[in-house]
């Protein structure tokens, strides 16, 4: 079973979590100056790096918080979690 | 205006109460759900209607009739006996007076175990992923977590676990545990679903 670090809970079983899908993804601020492509892009275009990857997780069936984590995407393995709202932070070998 | 009718639902337990055997069902009681945040740099009350809300984040504080248990961050579960909650719902909402907060009686939602005895943890990790020994989960400590497929909240009460899940998946919560319980030679007459060669 693969643990998660939740940041208010610490290390629980995966079960627990939902993922919200990438992270830092704003919503544009004026949607109707956008044409078709550009709304497009904001909807459905992901990076879906190889390595390293900012996702949102909720710690649905625990605390019930929103979180930001770093996570691996070849590994599986966290590298770190932050609050929601701050910035991506910088991680060596990050990209 | 037309008269307001006085509708009285007819309320019973889903599961008859018992008072041996190691998965215990408990009886009604009265609970409620508060989600208060502090404010930026105020701090959140220690108490409130009698429950101490002081306790970190997955402990619980009280007697194990009488608790508060501190789910998230900001969200606490408070249980008390039966026919209190009528008088502890608005005492704690007086408490909490000039705060922004959230109480909802919660105590016909939840139906409640008790598993007792050396193999109550070894039970539950039949259907919990979380470490229940004592060096993870001592006395004191009360999380929401998955049983099966079951949203339930787990308390530890000294040497037992307390057991809430909700009302419509007792049921199944019972029936899981007491599968669960036939490896410990711990069999009732009501187990469901005594498949052959099961457990």
């Amino acid at each position: 079973m693969l643990l998660v670090p939740c940041p208010y809970c610490g290390p629980r079983p995966e079960v627990e979590f939902r993922c919200g899908g990438e992270a830092h993804i704003a919503r544009p601020a004026d949607p109707d100056a956008l044409d078709d492509a550009a709304w497009a892009e904001y909807l459905f275009a992901r990076t879906s790096p190889k390595g390293l990857h900012a996702e949102r997780w909720l710690h649905a069936h625990g605390c019930g918080r929103w979180f930001n984590a770093l996570r691996n995407t070849v590994s599986d393995a966290f590298i770190t979690t932050y609050e929601m709202g701050q910035p991506r932070p910088d991680i060596a070998g990050d990209r | 205006m037309p008269e307001p009718v006085a509708i009285h639902a007819r309320r019973a337990p889903i599961l008859a109460p018992s008072a041996s055997g190691l998965v215990r069902v408990l009886p009604p009681a009265d609970r409620f759900v508060l989600q208060m945040k502090a404010p930026r740099g105020a701090v959140l009350p220690a108490s409130a209607g009698g429950f101490d809300l002081s306790g970190p984040l997955n402990t619980v504080r009280g007697t194990p009739e009488r608790f508060a248990a501190r789910l998230g961050p900001g969200e606490w579960l408070l249980v008390c006996p039966a026919g209190e909650g009528a008088a502890a719902g608005p005492a704690i909402a007086s408490d909490l007076a000039g705060r922004f907060f959230s109480l909802v009686a919660v105590g016909h939602r939840n139906a409640a175990f008790l598993l007792s005895g050396t193999h109550a943890a070894d039970i539950l990790n039949a259907g919990i992923a979380l470490d229940l020994s004592d060096a993870a989960f001592p006395p004191g400590s009360a999380t929401r977590t998955l049983l099966g497929k079951a949203e339930v909240v787990v308390v530890r009460v000294g040497d037992a676990f307390r057991l809430e899940c909700w009302r419509s998946f007792a049921p199944y919560v019972h029936a899981f545990l007491q599968e669960a319980a036939r490896e410990f030679g711990c069999a009732t007459s009501s187990t469901r679903g005594s498949r052959q060669g099961a457990g």
